[in-house]
């Protein structure tokens, strides 16, 4: 414990003396929360829109007046050629062209149904669904406003866990999780294969310090720098972003310290493998770029092809971020997350194991 | 005919000097040697030389050519080989070789004359990737490319460090047939005995030049008398000389003392007599001249109140 | 003084794939000892040294440092022994007594007594204006007796010296002989490997090594004798001329 003491104010001593390291471990993550949150999203706003109102009634001019009024929607021009319209939208000066016929207010009036076109740009197929839907929800409260007739079915949402549809309430979480693990992972690379590197290494292997002893000193300092990160990640998506937090935090924090040892214990193990600090991070890059892109932040995983899904079960990322969104979004208490915490406590175990053994004093 | 003119160069990183002011000239063909141990600046002074490197003050020109002006054109006419092994390690011996003759539009053919000596002894490991050559081998490779382009000032930034003794001595052979076949030449070095195999050298240590001489000039200068002294029990020889009321310096030099006397004219026999009433019966004592390692060490300014007795 | 000698090797040997680096070894080194270790490089010096710290295992013959066999006892050997490697020994983002702190505390050393030590080691270097420098501000030859003083602190029986006075200015490198000698004095059993043909004449015997085997074995004055040389810089050409790896 002495020893462990001993070579944890080492680390300490040194990180906090790394010129280049601070901004990396405190200023960086704060600056990627509110980039990546603000900017990565499926959000579509102020959707440049050209409206060809053939009608010019009270109707047409209800419905572009709730066009314009709406954040989706930025109303351009209006023209009453279509060749023009086409043209913009050809040089993409607008995303969208609605075209009222003319007789609107007076068939609705007279109980006929009436076409409305719509007309996108969809060279980007998701974004232009997106766009649709829009247009159309506020085309059917318009229609449901002026409506004589008897209601029919009509279908009330209700959006739980994230009423208002905020896309950063559904990244963040997603975001933290991506924070904590670069501190776990990167870093923790890099200062094993740094010491390789520079040949100090050497010195320490020589000592009669124990295996087990190095590897808590030295990802010790990481772990705790990582749940500092994730404290600090919380504060700024409570303030910032107002992110519901409805579960137990003490929970997201003590299951946050199981996934560090998962992703320390990968560092840990990419260290043993590489012999420079550019070695090691192409590696933990390429490793955390799978991980990412199948952990579900940006995709769902239900939307996996199923060999996708399996390989999912080993990812520690997905399984974090799940229990992070369901913590925090739904409330969920520790019997809802139990398949997650197993996993990533199999794992944590696993990943330990693998990297104490493979780290060797002594060359054979 | 000056080929390297130096004058008040220097180079500073914010507070500290890696090199104080210089100045000194290199004659046309002239092997010179820059000594001093790590740390001292011998680095610095050539790659700025080598127009690696902008100084903080003072001017330099090789060959004619200002190091910061005319950087360009100087490029074509120097060989530069630095510290480190700067080849590529993954490249083999004659794929290394072209491939710097290329960078410079020579061809190996036109300018074989100039590396046939060296290469010669590189010729059976040609196809041999250069990383796996020895420290030796490894020294020749760069010299030949840092002459297959025919350059007429040769800058040699410690070629010998980490080379074993016998590759040292036919290193410095090669240089020595170089100098004479008239290239200028500029080798740093912390091996106090290649000095003597230099025209001239200047003695650096700390930033600072101690001397500049031909190497008999810089024996010649040292001030006292000096002294050496053999016995089989070397360590109370020491102690007992350290002790000496006439002593100026003491430093162990491989089996022998060098003892500085702080008087113009010893007397051995007095020498002897210490030392036969502290117990060293069986001491040699002859008075012997001064090598580039005594002046040096002489020469070292005293930091800290250190005394000659080390 | 007991009189088992502090290290024993007996046809050390170690392979790298078809290359022999280090080729059946035998020597001992007594109590108390200055052992020069010399050789060119790439004959096979820090390879031998690595296999007598534990820090690489041998593929052939058996080494005994400090009476613990170096397959089976490592770690014991480990905790008799100081090291001062050739690359690097000291973390030079930490101050002078931030490093005797560290090594001193690895190396068991309780608080008080390293206090005490650390401060002997600061007066016996004259560095009390720097003990609180980071070590990359100082000079390289100051770097050096302080990373030998530190290897010596929990006073190990033998101290191993890779190359230790590497390219350091002619005063320091004998007041970094004059630490030897005192700890020699003292008793340590001193192992060191050097360039420099000088220093081994301050040795009680020395070795050299080429082409990964012992050449040359005994005391200065015997080896000069023995080869009819002046100087161990010209037995050491001698031999070195002999050797073919040199060459390649």
């Amino acid at each position: 414990m002495r020893i462990i003491a001993i070579i944890l104010r080492k680390e300490f001593r040194q990180i906090f003396r790394n010129r280049a390291m601070l901004p990396i471990l405190f200023v960086l993550p704060v600056i990627q929360l509110l980039v990546l949150s603000y900017a990565a999203t499926f959000e579509v706003r102020e959707t440049p829109l050209v409206v060809i109102d053939q009608d010019r009634s009270e109707t047409s001019r209800a419905l572009i007046a709730r066009l314009d009024a709406s954040l989706y929607f930025q109303i351009g021009e209006q023209t009453t050629s279509m060749e023009e319209a086409e043209r913009a939208l050809l040089f993409g000066e607008v995303d969208m062209v609605m075209t009222i016929p003319s007789g609107l207010e007076r068939d609705l009036g007279a109980g006929q149904p009436v076409i409305v076109q719509v007309v996108l740009d969809a060279e980007d197929g998701a974004t232009a669904g997106i766009v649709q839907s829009y247009a159309t929800q506020i085309i059917n409260q318009v229609n449901a406003d002026i409506s004589l007739g008897p209601p029919g079915i009509r279908i009330a949402p209700s959006h739980w866990y994230n009423p208002n549809l905020e896309y950063t309430t559904f990244m963040v979480p997603g975001i933290l999780v991506l924070l904590v693990t670069i501190i776990g992972t990167f870093l923790s690379a890099m200062n094993v294969v740094r010491e390789k590197e520079i040949g100090t290494i050497e010195q320490l292997n020589v000592t009669p310090i124990k295996r087990y002893q190095f590897v808590v000193a030295k990802l010790l300092p990481f772990w705790i720098i990582g749940m500092a990160e994730l404290g600090v990640g919380l504060v700024i998506a409570k303030i910032v972003f107002s992110v519901p937090m409805v579960g137990s935090l003490w929970l997201v924090f003590a299951l946050a310290g199981l996934y560090l040892l998962v992703m320390l214990g990968l560092g840990l193990w990419i260290s043993t493998l590489t012999d420079t600090q550019q070695q090691a991070m192409f590696v933990a890059w390429f490793l955390m770029v799978i991980f990412i892109l199948l952990s579900g932040l940006f995709t769902p995983i239900d939307s996996m092809p199923r060999w996708a899904q399996i390989v999912t079960e080993f990812n520690p990322i997905a399984h974090f971020i799940e229990i992070m969104r369901r913590i925090l979004l739904k409330g969920a208490g520790f019997q809802d997350v139990t398949r997650q915490t197993a996993a990533l406590a199999i794992q944590a175990v696993l990943m330990l194991t693998l990297a104490v053994r493979q780290y060797q004093k002594r060359t054979g | 005919m000056t080929a390297v003119d130096i004058k008040a160069l220097e180079k500073r990183f914010g507070k500290t000097a890696a090199l104080e002011p210089v100045t000194f000239s290199v004659a046309e063909g002239e092997l010179f040697g820059l000594i001093g141990p790590d740390g001292a600046g011998k680095t610095t002074l050539f790659r700025m030389l080598a127009t690696l490197v902008l100084p903080t003050g003072g001017t330099a020109t090789v060959d004619g050519l200002d190091v910061v002006r005319d950087y360009r054109e100087l490029r074509n006419r120097l060989g530069y080989m630095p510290g480190r092994f700067a080849l590529y390690q993954d490249l083999t011996v004659a794929e290394n070789l072209k491939f710097f003759a290329s960078i410079f539009g020579a061809t190996i053919e036109s300018n074989y004359e100039m590396i046939r000596d060296i290469y010669g002894q590189l010729e059976p490991f040609r196809d041999r990737r250069a990383g796996a050559l020895s420290g030796g081998m490894k020294q020749k490779l760069a010299l030949s490319c840092a002459l297959i382009h025919r350059p007429r000032v040769l800058l040699l930034d410690e070629p010998t460090t980490g080379v074993d003794a016998v590759s040292r001595l036919e290193f410095w052979d090669v240089l020595t047939r170089l100098r004479d076949s008239g290239l200028t030449i500029l080798v740093s070095t912390p091996y106090m005995d290649e000095a003597a195999r230099c025209d001239r050298v200047a003695l650096i240590q700390d930033g600072h030049i101690l001397e500049i001489n031909t190497p008999t000039g810089i024996e010649d200068s040292y001030p006292l008398p000096l002294l050496s002294v053999k016995s089989s029990d070397r360590l109370t020889a020491k102690r007992a000389l350290e002790r000496f009321p006439f002593a100026y310096s003491v430093y162990p030099f491989g089996e022998e003392l060098h003892f500085t006397d702080s008087r113009a004219e010893p007397s051995v026999s007095e020498i002897k007599t210490w030392l036969h009433e502290a117990g060293v019966a069986d001491a040699e004592v002859t008075v012997i001249r001064a090598g580039i390692e005594d002046v040096f060490m002489h020469r070292m300014p005293t930091v800290e109140g250190q005394t000659g007795v080390a | 003084m007991t009189s088992a000698p502090a290290i024993i090797c007996q046809g050390l040997t170690r392979k790298f794939g078809s290359f022999t680096a280090v080729d059946s070894i035998s020597f001992e080194v007594a109590q108390g000892e200055v052992f020069g270790f010399l050789g060119a490089n790439g004959a096979g010096k820090t390879t031998a040294i690595r296999m007598l710290t534990g820090l690489l295992q041998p593929t052939g013959g058996q080494a005994w440092v400090a009476g613990h066999d170096v397959y089976s006892e490592v770690e014991a050997v480990k905790r008799s022994i100081g090291y001062m490697s050739q690359r690097f020994s000291l973390y030079d983002d930490l101050t002078v007594r931030e490093n005797i702190e560290f090594y001193g505390g690895i190396y068991g050393l309780r608080k008080t007594e390293l206090h005490q030590k650390s401060g002997d080691l600061i007066e016996r270097l004259d560095m009390e204006a720097e003990a609180n420098s980071m070590i990359r501000s100082l000079p390289l030859g100051w770097r050096q007796k302080i990373a030998f003083s530190v290897a010596v602190l929990h006073e190990p029986a033998i101290v191993f010296l890779d190359e230790p006075t590497g390219g350091v200015d002619p005063i320091t490198r004998r007041q970094f002989w004059d630490l030897i000698y005192e700890k020699a004095a003292q008793g340590v059993t001193v192992f060191v490997t050097t360039h420099y043909m000088d220093e081994a004449e301050y040795c009680d015997r020395v070795s050299i090594m080429v082409d990964g085997r012992i050449e040359a074995l005994g005391s200065p004055a015997e080896l000069k004798k023995g080869h009819g040389v002046d100087s161990i810089n010209d037995l050491f050409v001698l031999l070195a001329r002999g050797g073919k790896r040199g060459d390649a």
